[in-house]
This record gives C-alpha cells, sequence and structure tokens, in this order.
C-alpha cells in the first residue's frame, strides 16, 4: 500500500510517548550559562542609566549586557521592519521590554543577580491602546521610520504617519454607486482581543560562539530567515551561522521569524560562553501575541441577496515593534471581501504601533480577525431581506477558477460544496424538532423584550472564507539513499507538533513506494538541511512537501536507470513497487540491490534534489498566493441569557486539502484549530493596562480550552479534489479552521437572538448585550 | 521585573550526585514535616525515583521539576506555566499526581517518585502509548508525559469508563496542539478496559 495518503502512525509518537523527544530547554551544552533578563516595569521612557555593577559582582554571574554593549554592530532586526534594538538602547517602549541581560553559572544565580539592576527611567507618555496611539496628540512610539527589513515583501513602504507603521488598501470598482443601488446596507465597528499562542515550550534559545562562528539551538518555526537575520546583525557570512531546531513543543505562528535569538547571541558573545535563554510564560506574553484590532466594516446588497460592496477599515494594534505585523495587516485587508463576487470594495488596514508587548504572528492571523465580521454582515444582510443564510452564499460564492483578487491566483476549491458540508455535519437544514425555535421575538434581535427570560436560547451559524497560503514558495529538499536500502529526507520544516516529519516521510516512501518504516525525516540543522523559507502559511506539505516528492523522483530515477541496465529492460516499462524497481515479468531488484549494483560494492548513496521555486513569476505576495486555503465551519451554541455563558454544542470544519496525505493528521489539525478558536471566540484575552503592563501574565488570568470545553460533537470533513498545486495534489491545511470556528460562533450566537461586536464573548459582555438589547 | 519563579540550579545530571547550592536566605521552606535541616538552608533528601533509592543536599526552596531535570538528567517532565495550572510538568509522588512546577524537591523526602522515564516500559505504559499511537493523540509532545501519568494515576483510583468523568479528572493537564478529543478517546479505552 502506498504511504501517501493512509494514517500512519507518527514517526516521532514513540520517543514523545516515552518522554525522550529533545526539546531545546533539554539540551546542556558543555560550559553553558543560564540567562536571566531584566524587563522594563514602565511602558515608554527614556533611559536615563543603568547600573549594573552589582549585578556584576554577584555569585556565580560572568556576565552582564546592556545597549552600551553594542556598539561595534548595527543592532537593529525585523524582517518587516527593522525597528528592533536586541535591547533597549536610549528608550524603553513597552513594559517587558529586555533592558539588561545577565549570565551566570546557574539559573538561580542569574534570576538573584538580575534582581540587583537598577535602571533609572525618565517616563514619558504613554500609548498602549489603538484609541491613544491614534489619537491626533499621540506620543510616537518610535519617533524615526525604520528602514525595510530584509524578508518584508510588501513593496513600497508607505511614508510615516504618526504611529502607523503600515497601510494596506485595495478599491475596486465604484462604491459610491454600489451602495446607492442597494436595498439593504449593513453595518457596524468591530473589536477583536490581543491574544496569546500560549505554545506549552516557551521560546528558548541557547547561543554558542566558537573560533568566530556561531551555532544556535533554538525552537524557532523558520531556522533559515533567523539564519538571515543574525547573520546580517552581526556581520557573519550566512555559513557561519548554524541554526539546529530540536523538537518544538508547538508554534502556531509565535515561533515564527526572530525572537529571543538576538539576545541570546549578544549575551554569548559577551560572556564567551554558551548561554541559554529560556522564557517564562509571562516572557513569552511579552516576545509575541496576536493583533489586537478595531474595525468598521458596511456591507450593501439588492434585495434578492446579490452581494453589491463593501467598505472595510481596520487598525491591528501591533505593539511596540512590528515584528510580522505588517504581513498580518495585509492579510487581514485581503480577508475582509470574504470569498463573494463584489462590485465594489475599499479597504484599508493599518499597522499601528502602541506601547504594548510586539504582536506577530498566530495561526490564520488576519483571516480570523476579519472573516467573523464579514460573516456576521452576510448573516445580517440574510435576514433583513428574509433570505436563507445558506442560499445568499451560494448565490455569492467565488466558484471555481473565479478572481480572488487582481492579478493573484484564481480560487483553487469549491467552496459552495464546503459550506453545505458544515451546515449538514451541524445538522442544518434539519427538522425543526430536534432544533428547539428560539421564543418568539427572539428570531430577530429587533425585538428582544423576551430576551429577559431565565432561559436557554440555541443558534447555529456557518462561516467561510479564503486564507492567502504558502508564502514565498521557495524549498529545497535532499533525498538520500543508502546501500542497505534505508532513506533520508533533509528537509528544513519544522516539526512543531503537525507531524511534518511523519508526512515528509510519507511522501517520499510513495514516490518510492518503499516502506515508510524505512524513511527518516530528523531536525534542520541548517549547516547541512537544504534551503526552505519558513514553517508558516500552511505550507510544509504544499510546498516543501513538492521539494521532498521532486528529490524522492530523482533517487526512484536513478533506481530506475540501474535497474533498466541490469533487467536489460526498457526504463520506462519499469515501475516501483513494495521497495522494488519491477518490469513487466515480474523481474525485481530490492532498492538495496540497485544502490549496491550501481557502485559495485557495499557502499556509495544515491542523492536526489528537489527544488521548489517561483515559475512564471516572482513569486511575489501580490502574485500569490500558492494556493487559496478554505476556512470554513459551523456552530451551533447555547447561551444562557440569565448569565451571559456560552456554550459551544456543535462544530464542524471542513479540511479542503486536495489530497490528504495522512487523513489522522489532518483531522487533528482541524480539530486542534477548533479549540483554539473557541478559545478566541469565547474567553481569551490579553489585557493590558493603561500605563502598558500586561495584567494577566500568567494562564491563571489567561485561560486556554482545556478538557472540558471540548464541545459534545465536533466533526471534520476531509475534501479531496485533488486541486492543490502540492505532491500528489495536495494543499495544506491547518489554520483555516481557527477564522472560520470564531466566525461560526458569533453567527450562532446571532440567531440566537444576541449578536456581538467584541470579541471574546465573555458571560459579562453578552450578558450586558443582552441587557442592552432589552433595553433599546 | 526579573525572571521566573523557579530557582533551582543546574547540576550535572547523575543520580544521587547533587551537590549544595549557594543558600537563598529569606525564602521560606514550605510547611510540612521534614527529616532533616541544617544552616546552610540545604536539606537532605532520601527518596526513591523510578525505583531507585536516591539521597541528595538540596537547598531548601528547589522545585522538585529543577531536581529532576537539572540534578537527575529526567527530562521527561516539562516546565511551562509554572503556576500550577497546564500539567506539563506532572510526576506523581507517592501514586499522586503533582505539579512538580510548584512542589519542592526537599517535600520528597521519604516518598517515592515516578516519572515519565520510569513509567515507560510498564504494562501500563504500553498499553497507553499503543492507544495514543492509534488515535495519533501525540502532537508536539510538550504535553505528553503529564497527561500519560495523571492517567495512570485515575487508573490507580480507578476512574474510568465515563467520558465526562475522565474530562473533568483530566482539566489540570492542557493541551494546545490536539483539541483534546484524540487524547479523551484514547484514555477512554484505557481507563475504561480491563484495569
Amino acid at each position: 500500500m502506498n504511504a501517501a495518503g493512509q494514517s500512519v502512525p507518527r514517526a516521532d509518537g514513540p520517543l514523545k510517548l516515552a518522554g525522550q523527544a529533545e526539546f531545546t530547554g533539554d539540551i546542556r551544552v558543555p560550559g553553558m550559562l543560564y540567562g536571566a533578563v531584566a524587563r522594563s516595569p514602565v511602558g515608554h521612557a527614556r533611559i536615563k542609566n543603568v547600573d549594573t555593577a552589582a549585578a556584576a559582582k554577584a555569585d556565580g554571574v560572568v556576565a552582564v549586557l546592556t545597549g552600551d554593549d553594542l556598539a561595534d554592530i548595527d543592532p537593529y532586526y525585523g524582517h518587516a521592519l527593522r525597528d528592533r534594538p536586541v535591547v533597549a538602547i536610549g528608550k524603553v517602549r513597552f513594559a517587558g521590554e529586555p533592558v539588561a541581560v545577565v549570565a551566570a553559572e546557574s539559573q538561580a544565580a542569574a534570576d538573584k543577580a538580575v534582581l540587583l539592576i537598577d535602571v533609572e527611567y525618565d517616563e514619558l507618555p504613554v500609548a498602549a491602546s489603538l484609541e491613544t496611539a491614534l489619537a491626533p496628540d499621540a506620543p510616537l512610539v518610535h519617533e524615526k521610520r525604520a528602514r525595510a527589513g530584509a524578508a518584508h515583501g510588501l513593496g513600497d513602504l508607505p511614508d510615516a504617519d504618526g504611529n502607523v507603521c503600515y497601510r494596506y488598501s485595495f478599491r475596486r470598482g465604484e462604491v459610491g454607486r454600489a451602495f446607492d443601488a442597494a436595498a439593504v446596507v449593513v453595518e457596524g465597528e468591530y473589536t477583536f482581543p490581543a491574544v496569546y499562542q500560549y505554545s506549552m515550550e516557551t521560546h528558548t534559545t541557547i547561543a554558542h560562539w566558537h573560533g568566530g562562528e556561531l551555532t544556535l539551538w533554538s525552537s524557532c518555526q523558520h531556522p533559515f530567515l533567523v539564519r538571515q537575520e543574525i547573520a546580517v546583525l552581526f556581520g557573519l557570512p550566512l555559513d557561519q551561522v548554524r541554526i539546529i531546531v530540536p523538537f518544538l513543543g508547538g508554534g502556531f505562528g509565535s515561533k515564527s521569524y526572530t525572537k529571543m535569538e538576538p539576545l541570546t547571541a549578544a549575551i554569548a558573545r559577551k560572556a564567551g560562553r554558551p548561554v541559554r535563554i529560556l522564557n517564562a510564560v509571562h516572557e513569552s506574553m511579552l516576545t509575541t501575541r496576536r493583533h489586537n484590532m478595531t474595525a468598521r466594516m458596511r456591507t450593501a446588497a439588492a434585495a434578492d441577496g446579490t452581494l453589491l460592496g463593501r467598505t472595510a477599515q481596520a487598525w491591528l494594534d501591533t505593539g511596540a515593534y512590528a515584528d510580522n505585523g505588517p504581513r498580518v495587516t495585509a492579510t487581514a485587508g485581503d480577508a475582509a471581501p470574504g470569498p463573494y463576487r463584489w462590485r465594489a470594495l475599499d479597504v484599508t488596514a493599518h499597522c499601528v504601533y502602541t506601547n504594548t508587548g510586539p504582536a506577530g504572528s498566530y495561526r490564520a492571523f488576519g483571516a480570523t480577525h476579519l472573516q467573523w465580521i464579514g460573516e456576521s454582515q452576510v448573516d445580517e444582510v440574510a435576514r433583513r431581506l428574509g433570505l436563507d443564510r445558506l442560499e445568499i452564499r451560494r448565490r455569492n460564492l467565488l466558484r471555481p477558477g473565479e478572481e480572488v483578487r487582481p492579478g493573484g491566483k484564481p480560487l483553487d476549491a469549491d467552496l459552495i460544496g464546503d459550506v453545505e458540508k458544515t451546515a449538514a455535519a451541524i445538522g442544518w437544514p434539519e427538522s425543526p424538532a430536534s432544533h428547539p425555535a428560539p421564543a418568539p421575538g427572539l428570531a430577530s434581535h429587533t425585538e428582544p423584550a423576551d430576551l429577559m427570560r431565565p432561559t436557554k436560547l440555541r443558534g447555529r451559524g456557518v462561516s467561510v472564507g479564503l486564507l492567502a497560503a504558502g508564502a514565498h514558495p521557495v524549498s529545497m529538499a535532499t533525498v538520500r539513499m543508502g546501500p542497505d536500502g534505508s532513506v533520508t529526507v533533509l528537509v528544513g520544516t519544522t516539526e512543531l507538533g503537525q507531524g511534518a516529519r511523519t508526512v515528509m516521510a510519507q511522501i517520499a516512501a510513495g514516490v518510492l513506494h518503499a516502506p515508510v518504516d524505512k524513511v527518516v525525516v530528523r531536525g534542520t540543522d541548517t549547516r547541512y538541511t537544504p534551503y526552505d523559507r519558513s514553517t508558516g502559511a500552511s505550507r510544509s506539505t504544499t510546498v516543501a512537501g513538492l521539494a521532498v516528492q521532486r528529490a524522492a523522483q530523482d533517487v526512484l530515477d536513478a533506481l530506475t536507470e540501474t535497474a533498466a541496465a541490469r533487467l536489460e529492460a526498457p526504463p520506462q516499462l519499469l515501475r516501483p513497487a513494495g521497495g522494488r524497481i519491477e518490469d513487466p515479468e515480474g523481474r525485481s531488484m530490492t532498492h538495496a540491490e540497485l544502490v549496491r549494483a550501481r557502485f559495485g560494492f557495499d557502499g556509495g548513496e544515491l542523492i536526489g534534489h528537489g527544488r521548489v521555486q517561483p515559475e512564471g513569476g516572482s513569486g511575489s505576495y501580490a502574485e500569490g498566493p500558492v494556493f487559496w486555503e478554505v476556512c470554513a465551519a459551523g456552530a451551533e451554541v447555547e447561551v444562557d441569557t440569565e448569565t451571559g455563558v456560552v456554550t459551544v454544542l456543535r462544530t464542524s470544519t471542513v479540511a479542503d486539502v486536495g489530497k490528504a496525505i495522512n487523513p489522522q493528521l489532518v483531522a487533528r489539525q482541524d480539530e486542534g484549530a477548533t479549540l483554539q478558536g473557541l478559545g478566541n471566540a469565547l474567553f481569551e484575552e490579553m489585557h493590558f493596562a493603561a500605563g502598558g503592563a500586561l495584567l494577566n501574565d500568567t494562564l491563571l488570568g489567561y485561560r486556554i480550552p482545556a478538557f472540558g470545553d471540548i464541545p459534545a460533537a465536533m466533526s471534520c470533513s476531509i475534501v479531496e479534489n485533488g486541486d492543490g498545486p502540492g505532491p500528489f495534489g495536495a494543499k495544506g491545511c491547518g489554520e483555516g479552521a481557527l477564522a472560520a470556528v470564531p466566525a461560526a460562533i458569533v453567527n450562532a450566537l446571532a440567531d440566537a437572538g444576541v449578536p456581538m461586536n467584541t470579541l471574546p464573548l465573555t458571560p459579562e459582555r453578552v450578558w450586558r448585550r443582552i441587557r442592552e438589547l432589552k433595553i433599546s | 521585573m526579573s525572571g521566573r519563579y523557579g530557582v533551582g540550579g543546574p547540576q550535572p545530571p547523575s543520580i544521587g550526585a547533587g551537590g549544595p547550592q549557594p543558600s537563598d536566605a529569606g525564602i521560606a521552606a514550605s510547611p510540612g514535616t521534614r527529616a532533616i535541616r541544617d544552616e546552610s538552608g540545604t536539606e537532605t533528601v532520601r527518596t526513591t525515583i523510578n525505583g531507585e533509592k536516591v539521597t541528595a543536599e538540596v537547598p531548601a526552596e528547589e522545585l522538585l521539576l529543577d531536581f529532576l531535570r537539572d540534578r537527575l538528567g529526567l527530562t521527561g517532565a516539562k516546565q511551562s506555566c509554572e503556576v500550577q495550572v497546564c500539567g506539563a510538568c506532572t510526576v506523581l509522588v507517592d501514586g499522586d499526581p503533582v505539579s512538580s512546577c510548584c512542589f519542592l524537591a526537599a517535600d520528597v523526602d521519604g516518598r517515592e517518585v515516578e516519572t515519565i522515564e520510569g513509567l515507560a516500559g510498564s504494562d501500563f505504559h504500553r498499553r497507553a502509548a499503543e492507544a495514543f499511537m492509534r488515535h495519533a493523540a501525540v502532537q508536539c509532545g510538550f504535553c505528553t508525559s503529564g497527561m500519560l501519568l495523571t492517567a495512570k494515576a485515575l487508573a490507580a483510583r480507578g476512574i474510568g469508563g465515563d467520558r465526562d468523568q475522565i474530562a473533568t479528572a483530566m482539566s489540570g493537564n492542557l493541551c494546545r496542539c490536539t483539541g483534546y478529543v484524540s487524547i479523551l478517546d484514547s484514555l477512554t479505552e484505557i481507563l475504561g478496559g480491563d484495569q
């Protein structure tokens, strides 16, 4: 049986079940010191003085680093905007910003010494919210415009405009005419919270300088992009920066791009010994988070339900440093129209600096921000026109091959089929008996009088959207086959829990028709592993997987060539099967026999190369994406009108993956994303004080979904239309459900009679809304 | 705004070889009976870890998680939330699941500790691993050790069979990857089956 397409067991399962999988925090490098970071307690201030004398003299301390130690390098980094110093220089811009680092012989010694660092601050006015940062007289988080980073990929950056560091906008058609022609216009203002990704393994990095070269062990998703930034920062050639990536304890975007690596490398450089920095959770929360956002949207529709026009403005709070904010902002802008046919659009998304912890990538960014807003307006249009909410989507959804955005990839998915599957999976349409109708007057929130009745109301919702996936399509892979027939795949995809190593092994085994347990995939070491742009944007199976497929094919071609010579058969008649190459007469040779035959002894190896690069274009964001990831979900909720508690009863998602290389792992992706979506929708929210301090900086105050939050029924439908650009017709998955589930929950709650414009849907917020509707 | 809650120090990872650490004056030891307490602020811990007798001098404030990971090299227990919420650091002390991030090493004096390294190879682990593999209930693996150790404690208490009961009992173990369903499916089989 071919390994590609089967739910083969995870290759890393036994190691992880035995507690033997090695994460960065499990590694002890000889001579390693332990770092502790002194962080600013204030949100915005000039640094008058940093006194490290007492810390430097403390027991066990080897080195203390401050901004003064970086005079010999250009100490700013940031892949989008080079706006971030390795450690604060002259000024702090958020509460939690690193001001100094101590390296000591033990963690305890470092933690004690860091308390002895005395920093004098001259406090400045703080802009810790979008509202204050966008006010006319707002304090500027950055006085100067930052240079573009090496991997921003966003075209020309706009001129500086207060605290707005990036803007993404587009207009299509004539918006005024579209709205003039409308029978119904829905509009609203919306708020989305700051959210913490919470990968259970916090950011962890070990830096070791040796002979002028720098080695980093790091919990990073994009080792090759980190290598590039570190090389530029410290003025090293790329090949003198080596990044080794052990297993990651989750990522979800929080470990994308460069995080703790510059600080760790800088303190190790000063200490002259290896140093580890292992974040506490409260430090990781201030290392990266999801953007909070405010947005305004208007949707115009004709009387027959045809969608005519939409305008949207969004302001995304990227915190004190841009991180991936510009890309998140652009993706949010692209998500604003939703996957519909429009006559006119006018969309602008702003990326805004504030004096809070930096915000970057988190699974399904941009789409999660906007889909719930756009989809709630589609539902509201249907409600006002008396149309079925599935029917309005059937009428307006884009069809395969239609343009999603000008100049970009046309739609490569069956969205109507997908949304109908999500609806059917939550029993919609269904007989009224199994779905208690809302009490009289509750189907429309224009008559909320009965909401005060102590009762539980139920509603259902669906949502559908698209996420530009694949990032820049550049990945390389090498497949090596030894004289015993064993296969090693070298590919730069990071195993962060999604099952990438298992899937890459399946792809190679699938091409070679080799037993999957003969194929080994190890972690990335940039010294030996071929280049891969990144592990994110649902790209690994599609882009890196395609490189692995091509590399395996290269090996298969060599095997076939040797078999043709040995079996004296035309190569085109030879077929791979069961770890062998066989001819039509049933004669065959095993992989091991073929490798040995080729080299004439029990040695040598076949090396296959695979390369994916932009075809017929630059691979830029505008020309992309590599594929459109479908974000479709359904939800049924119950709301207790006495308490405001929302319970998610049922969810359904669709993984429209072209071809599932490992169906079980696909389902796990959707299940995990569903629970994260549930957390994002119902209760996850970071709170920053007016002075910029993060108030709920532990899991005691920041709750994530637990066993008890699983909906009574969760379903995932896998759609395999073979329409992906990846190996065997595959396209990536894993993010769509996170964008779609909150939107489906919001729509279900509105269906129950409680439309909401602010996430998360905490009991208090929902309760207040219920009271507000009663008195309106 | 300094570093972290944990204060344990690193030592070479060999069982019984942990030496005294600099004392942390002012950090109070937790209440409870304690056999030995000397002037240096260290305590002698005589414990059994995964069936092996271990004697060590530890600082009074050293956390069990740091003791296991840094002194003994038993890295299967993971540090994550440090506030006894996530369960990644779960180990068994006299059969009870505890968050080793909030449990003093000195408090295992005279008691038995079981970690994932000890559980691995047992019949319970074999059955659990088989179910977790079949349901693909392992993803990043950071929560897995804690899940299995809590599950073993549930098995010992006869908690099982009822899915909701298991979900409630497992509420101290978080997983951010799987969405829990596959873990719950596995545990329902393991705990509901023949014990």
